[in-house]
């Protein structure tokens, strides 16, 4: 099992769910595909989503929702097969 | 003779020295917001130091090239990619037509400029290449870059020399923690002693909004204002005044809660008190500042912040001369 970080590409506040009444868009231990959405950052009134490069399983965030984060900072934890 | 733009990033717009001389009728300089990186990359690749670039903030584009050309960055850390091989920042480039020129994670500073030989040639509105996003003109059409835009290029004035590059005390410093120094005033009067002490006390941080209009300050202490009958044709609000011109760098406090920084694409006036005003020397810095950066400020009279600008007109020759 090789392990991947998802890097932040962007500096600004990190949100798990799309809207604040939303679900998160990805529980920890969760199965993802490249391209699933993890999150979102806000900055400069715009939001960019952040998306995974490689499928497999999210074992966990490594940063809290509406956590501040910088760009290059690991946001997840992603275990591929 | 175009660059197509395959991902814009956040917000990738034409800047260029600016559009001085509207103010009075409600337009802005707009322009690069960091003046100098812009320089530095201009003259990187022998354009005319005020030749109309991209200005990349906070995350960079992702650009098809349809011509052969040399390139610079310079400004932000932000690592070219040619084809997904890196390349270094502050130096000229060649990029041969066909190329992919991607960038890495902005590592320091906010704003990156690439600068292309010939310059990005877009028409000129009311003397400059700038966009201004809130009017809508100037730029690439009007607006920051989308997929699929085609950027003309401009024909180069000189020959480049690619692998030409600067000296690194002669680029942009990108500290994480920022003094910023203020000129207090016009309205600073109104704040009460213990607030003008505690804003150039505390150390505030760099909200996610802040952008080309203007930058927001957080997690400092309130101001408070001193009392009085708010005058005819102010707001309620006490940081409200009578409708004043705001000056670039002015910093307006609405509620007493969250400084702004006006930047280039400011509006012209408006009725919040301004209690200081950034100095010129410090606007290119304020560019290169994150959100989450911290900033202090440091409160100077006219005549150091004449020598601050006297200094950084200094280092700019320091650059022409190194770049001639």
């Amino acid at each position: 099992m090789a392990q991947h970080e998802v890097l932040c590409p962007l500096p600004g506040t990190f949100y798990r769910r799309p809207a604040p009444d939303k679900p998160v868009f990805v529980e920890d231990g969760a199965t993802v595909a490249a391209g699933t959405v993890i999150g979102l950052v806000e900055v400069m009134k715009q939001f960019s989503e952040v998306q995974v490069e490689v499928g497999g399983t999210l074992v966990r965030f490594l940063v809290d929702n509406e956590a501040p984060v910088e760009p290059g900072q690991p946001l997840a934890l992603i275990e591929t097969a | 003779m175009s660059i197509e733009v395959l991902r814009p990033g956040l917000a990738t717009t034409v800047q260029d020295a600016g559009r001085p001389g509207y103010y009075n009728v409600g337009i802005p300089l707009s322009g690069a917001m960091d003046q100098y990186s812009l320089r530095v990359a201009n003259l990187l690749v022998g354009n005319d130091e005020t030749a109309a670039a991209l200005e990349c903030a906070l995350m960079g584009p992702e650009l098809r090239f349809h011509t052969d050309a040399v390139i610079a960055v310079a400004g932000s850390t932000m690592t070219p990619k040619f084809d997904g091989v890196a390349q270094a920042c502050n130096t000229a480039l060649a990029v041969r037509a066909g190329t992919v020129v991607s960038f890495d994670f902005m590592r320091a500073g906010a704003r990156a400029y690439v600068a292309i030989a010939g310059g990005i040639d877009v028409p000129v509105v009311l003397g400059s290449r700038s966009t201004y996003g809130l009017g809508a003109f100037g730029g690439f059409q009007g607006r920051k870059l989308a997929v699929g835009d085609r950027l003309p290029v401009g024909v180069p004035q000189r020959t480049p020399t690619p692998g030409r590059s600067v000296d690194a005390s002669l680029v942009m410093p990108l500290d994480k923690e920022v003094p910023l120094r203020v000129v207090p005033g016009l309205y600073f009067h109104r704040i009460t002693d213990a607030s003008a002490q505690t804003f150039f006390d505390d150390t505030w941080v760099i909200a996610p909004e802040a952008d080309r209009i203007g930058v927001r300050c957080r997690s400092g202490r309130p101001l408070e204002w001193r009392p009085r009958a708010q005058p005819f044709g102010a707001g309620s609000d006490p940081s409200n005044i009578v409708d004043a011109g705001y000056p670039y760098g002015s910093i307006q406090v609405p509620g007493g809660v969250e400084p702004i920084i006006l930047h280039r694409d400011a509006v012209s006036g408006g009725g919040y008190a301004m209690i200081g005003t950034v100095i010129s020397a410090d606007m290119d810095r304020i560019a290169q500042m994150q959100p989450n950066y911290k900033a202090r400020f440091v409160r100077v009279d006219m005549a150091q912040a004449l020598a601050a600008r006297a200094e950084r007109r200094a280092k700019l020759d320091r650059l022409r001369a190194a770049l001639a």
